[in-house]
Formats: C-alpha cells, structure tokens, sequence
C-alpha cells in the first residue's frame, strides 16, 4: 500500500538529501556517495510509482500547503511528466553509481560532500521543473538546476571555471529571459499557473504583449535547451567538466529544457497560438534542423571524445526540437522517445569516456589504438554499441526515435526534414566509425609509444572494475532491450502523454 | 502618441536598462564588468515586474480591519513584489557563483581580460 501524496517525494527527497548529504558527511566522507545514491534510488522507485498512478487515473494534480490551484502552487502528475521524470531519475541511478568511483579519482576527497549535495541539488531542480504547474515556480527550479550545474562544471580540470563562467553568463541571460516572458504573460493573463492560464487564453484575443511572451521563452528555454544558436556554452562545458558531471548533465540538463517547451508551447499555448498566430514550432524545427547538420559535421572535426560528444549533442537536441517542431503526434512521439533514448545513448557515452580517461589519462581519439579492444573489452563494447544506437541501427533505440521523426516529417510532406534526418544519420556514422575504427583495427605501433610518459598506453590498460563497468554495460543492455520494448513504451505510455489537441 | 511614450516612461527607462546590461555583458571585456552588466539585465527585470504592478490613486495591500468587500482598485498588487523577492536572491546566488568562479580563474590563469584568458588557454593546449 503506498501513500497517496507520492507525487512531491522525488524532488523533496533530493532536496533533502542536498542539505544533508554536506551535514552528515563532515564525519565521514565516504558516506556522501552513498547518501547520495539512495536518495537516487528512493527517488526513481518514487517516481516510478508516480508514473503508474499517473497511467491509472490520468492527470493527478497536488496542492502544495492545500492552497487550492490559482493561488497555491501546484504539481501536476500526468503521463507526460511522469514519464520524464522517470526516465531521468533512473538514468540518474546509474550514472550516480558509477559516479561512486569516478568522483574518487577526478574530485580531491574533502570537495566530495559539497560535489554529491550539488548533484542532489541539480536533480531537485530537474524534477521541480518537470512537476511543477506554475511559471514562476519554474523559474526558480530552473536557476536551482543551473547554480547546482555551474559548481559542478567548475571542480573540472583548469579550463572548467572558464566553461563554468561562460555557461553562468548564458544561463543567466536565459533564465532572465524566460522571467521576462513569464512577466509579459502575467500582464497579459493576471495569472501564474498553467492550468489557469491555458483557460484564460482560450478566451483572450491575440496581442502584441502575448507574442512577445511566447518570444522571450522560447528562446530563454532554447538556451537552456541548446538549440542551434544559443548552443555556444555547450561544447566547452561538456568537455572540461569532471567526467561525472558530464555524465550527469549530458543526459538530463538539455532535456529539461526540451521538456518545458514541450510543456508550455504545446500544452498551454496550444497549437494555434505556435503554430498559426506565430510560427514558432515552424522556427523551432527550422533551427533544429540546421542544428543537428551543423553539430554533426562539428562533431567529425573533433579530437576528443568528450568534445565530440558535445557536438553530437547539440545535433542530437535538434532532432528532439525537430520533432516538436513537427508539431504533429508522430513528431511528438519521436521527441519523447528521443529524450528517453538520447539520454541512456549519451549517458553509455559519456560513462565510457569516462572509464577512458581513467584508465588511459586522456580520451583523444588519435592516440587509441587496437590493443584497447583486447584490454578494455567491455568499455569499448559497450561504446560500439551506443554508437550504433546513436547511429540508428534497428534493434537499438536510436532507430525508433528517428523512425517516428520521419513518420512525422512525412505526414508533414516536408521531405526537406527527412532528408536532414537520414543524412545527419550517415554522419552519425561518419564520426562514431573514426572512433571504433581506431579502437578495433588500428595497429599498435602506428604512433609513437613514447611521446608522453605520463599516461598510460592502451596496452597497459586494465578493464576497469565492476563499479564503473556494471553501470556502462546496464545502460548498453538497456539500448537494445528499449529498443525491443519500444512499441510497449510507445502505446502505454507515450501516446496518453501527447497533448489533446493531436 | 506622446501620450504613450510618456504614459510608459518607466518601461522605456527599464529597457535601457535591460539593453545597457546586455551590452556589458557581451561586449565588455573584462570578466567583472560582465558580472556587472549580469547583475544590471537582472535589476531591469526585477524593475519591470515591480512597475508592472503599480496603480494611480492605490496604496499598500495591508488591510486594516474587517472588510466586507475588498476594492481591489484601491491597492497595489502585491504578487510581483513577492514574486521580485525570490527572483533578487536568485540574482544574489547567481552573482556570487560568479565572483567565484571569478577567483578560480584568477587564480589559474593570473588574468580576468577575455582575450589574454584566451591566449593563455591556447598556449596551454599547445604544450
């Protein structure tokens, strides 16, 4: 028998979590790491039944302090955010438990209990933003989010405080936007929460303030979410960031702002209001769709794992902001199910690099070599195998969520998105096969063994142990078992989370 | 037409704020003056919201006494002011993450100059 009030727990309990964590860890260090995974755990198992009830009954709506709605703030449970928050809160697990071992090696021990509280932190304002039913409630989850993520980017190597500094100014500027257009919609609709609002507006005309409302957000949440030219914090964040954070943030930080405009643009403006009134899901998927071109082809220009998959990621956001910007239920298929995919893809990924950089001290694809295959087997498997995903492949994720993109570019007849999808996924391939090629057939003694004495050559490597494995090969196994439930996810789940108006 | 630009003298005032603080905060070059015009884009947003909410003619939202009816017209709403608190300690935290990191990079690269900061970084990557 489960409590009925569960839909507040997940981002109380690492809210919680983030105040205690630096608290109970002043003694002991080593028990932050563990905290900070079972405050994980609890959270997922909670959100987890979060979504079954919200599968059961519908849209659940949960007053905060029993102050009914307009007034009080309120979370809203539906499919919709209790799939995302679902799916962020177990990636979250398994990042967090390889974290356990990659935070020891990358992060000097007496940061650990400040780095786990700001990881709670981080994952508070996720889930706040998922949940919450209110604008400026959003806001500040959002800025709970980005402060967390700022500290985390910063314990990184040296350039990190500087990647840290660039994605404060830019983070700030979005959020600041974001706050304009929720000023501009007060003004409009006297009102902050978004039931409300989605109410008034049904009967309030057009005007100029409201247009430059559904502005000022989209592109304080295009920050946030990367897309194309508001990518710029992006690259160098992902790449100088410690290699737990990039892991944490890759997965869940864009998502959440794909996840708000998903919210707000389609299902409290409405599609007439996105789509006829102004063109922003037109605008929105046009960007995307120069987005993932351009992050491809920036990703087969670079030299580092991490950095490469930064630049996969902005492509990779595109294809989510293009399936919203389809602005139809194919394409809103195909975005939901890339958040999902995307993040366990880029979560593998960035585990491996990960497991890379400690065993080998760097992750520069021109110094891997052929003997990486035979002493890291499972790393690079499990590479190979996400780079598939990212590819495309069929038994993989990454093939349903492109399949249902281009369902819905068809039923669109915009054959133009098509073909950006099927040609950014020959440069998927492009990119991710000079890295396996180089992990699997390039021979040994093709460079130099001496150049640098410090780090280890890939000979030398050891597979690393089952803390840091266990978790890369879960999120590799669950590439394809996803993939094989796909349909399942898509018919339960995915199709009662669309908006009405599909 | 006057009439408009006069009526909304706090909002012109308050975009040039808004347009003064973004261009500190791209084209300056030094990492403290971008804080600077960080902080100037937040207070013209924090002054939008409060300006949204005044009245002519209306006074502060305490009521004194037992009222029948509330005449809403006779005070100042008092939402955005609220709302205004929340959004200057987000600027606080915002800006003190900054002038930390502010010191991080000080302390690693001697310099707060965006270009020398960015000569520095390449001359590391090029040893």
């Amino acid at each position: 028998m489960m409590p009925s009030n569960t839909i507040p727990w997940p981002p109380l309990i690492y809210l919680f979590a983030g105040i205690f964590i630096p608290l109970a860890a002043l003694k002991w260090r080593r028990l932050a790491g563990w905290l900070a995974l079972v405050a994980t755990a609890a959270a997922a198992f909670f959100s987890v039944v979060n979504l079954l009830r919200a599968l059961d009954q519908g849209v659940i709506s949960y007053r905060f302090g029993g102050w009914i709605p307009p007034i009080g703030i309120e979370y809203i449970l539906d499919p919709l955010s209790g799939f995302v928050t679902t799916v962020i809160n177990l990636i979250a697990l398994g990042v967090l438990f390889h974290a356990h071992r990659s935070v020891e090696a990358e992060i000097r021990e007496s940061r650990w209990p400040p780095y786990y509280a700001l990881v709670m932190l981080f994952l508070t304002g996720a889930n706040g933003i998922i949940m919450t039913g209110d604008f400026f409630n959003l806001y500040v989850f959002l800025e709970i989010g980005s402060l967390s993520l700022y500290g985390l980017i910063a314990v990184g190597e040296k350039k990190s405080p500087v990647a840290a500094f660039r994605y404060l100014v830019m983070g700030t500027v979005g959020g600041g936007f974001y706050l304009l257009g929720v000023g501009f919609l007060y003004l409009v609709t006297g009102s902050l929460n978004m039931g409300d609002v989605r109410n008034i507006l049904f009967h309030l005309p057009v005007t100029p303030p409201l247009i430059v409302a559904l502005t000022l957000m989209l592109i304080g949440l295009g920050i946030k979410m990367a897309v194309f030219p508001l990518h710029g914090w992006l690259p160098d964040a992902y790449t100088y960031a410690p290699s737990p954070t990039s892991a944490i943030m890759a997965p869940i930080g864009t998502k959440i702002g794909a996840y708000s405009i998903a919210r707000i643009f389609f299902f409290i403006f409405g599609l007439k209001l996105i789509t006829q009134v102004t063109p922003i899901a037109q605008v929105l998927a046009w960007l995307s769709a120069i987005g993932i071109i351009y992050g491809s082809i920036l990703a087969m220009a670079q030299n580092e794992i991490k950095r490469m998959l930064a630049y996969s990621s902005v492509a990779q956001v595109g294809y989510i902001g293009l399936g919203l910007g389809l602005a139809n239920s194919f394409g809103f298929i195909g975005a939901l199910l890339h958040i999902m995919n995307h993040g366990l893809m880029k979560a593998c990924l960035f585990l491996v690099a990960g497991n890379f950089r400690l065993r080998l001290g760097h992750s520069r694809i021109d110094r891997l070599d052929d003997s990486l295959r035979r002493s890291m087997p499972w790393s690079t498997a499990a590479f190979t195998l996400a780079a598939l995903a990212m590819i495309g492949v069929p038994p993989t994720v990454g093939f349903f969520s492109k399949w249902y993109l281009a369902l819905g570019a068809i039923e669109k007849k915009n054959w133009l998105f098509l073909m950006v999808i099927l040609i950014s996924s020959l440069l998927n391939a492009v990119y991710f096969f000079r890295v396996i090629e180089r992990m699997y057939f390039r021979p040994v003694n093709s460079r130099q063994t001496s150049e640098n004495l410090s780090e280890t050559t890939s000979a030398e490597a050891r597979e690393v142990g089952p803390w840091l494995l266990l978790p890369t090969l879960i999120f590799a196994l669950a590439l394809v078992v996803i993939g094989f439930l796909n349909v399942w996810i898509v018919k339960t789940i995915l199709t009662k989370a669309l908006p009405a108006v599909f | 037409m006057t009439s408009f630009i006069l009526g909304h003298y706090a909002y012109w005032f308050i975009l040039l704020l808004l347009v003064i603080g973004l261009y500190g905060l791209i084209m300056k070059r030094n990492l403290v003056k971008k804080v600077i015009g960080m902080s100037i884009f937040q207070v013209a947003i924090i002054l939008f919201f409060i300006a949204s909410s005044t009245k002519w003619e209306a006074t502060v939202p305490v009521l004194s006494g037992h009222q029948e009816t509330i005449q809403t017209a006779a005070y100042i709403n008092p939402l955005p002011h609220t709302l205004m608190l929340t959004a200057i300690v987000v600027g606080v935290a915002t800006s003190g993450v900054a002038f930390a990191l502010i010191i991080l990079i000080y302390r690693r690269y001697r310099t707060l100059n965006e270009a020398e900061l960015l000569k520095r970084m390449a001359e590391d990557d090029a040893e």
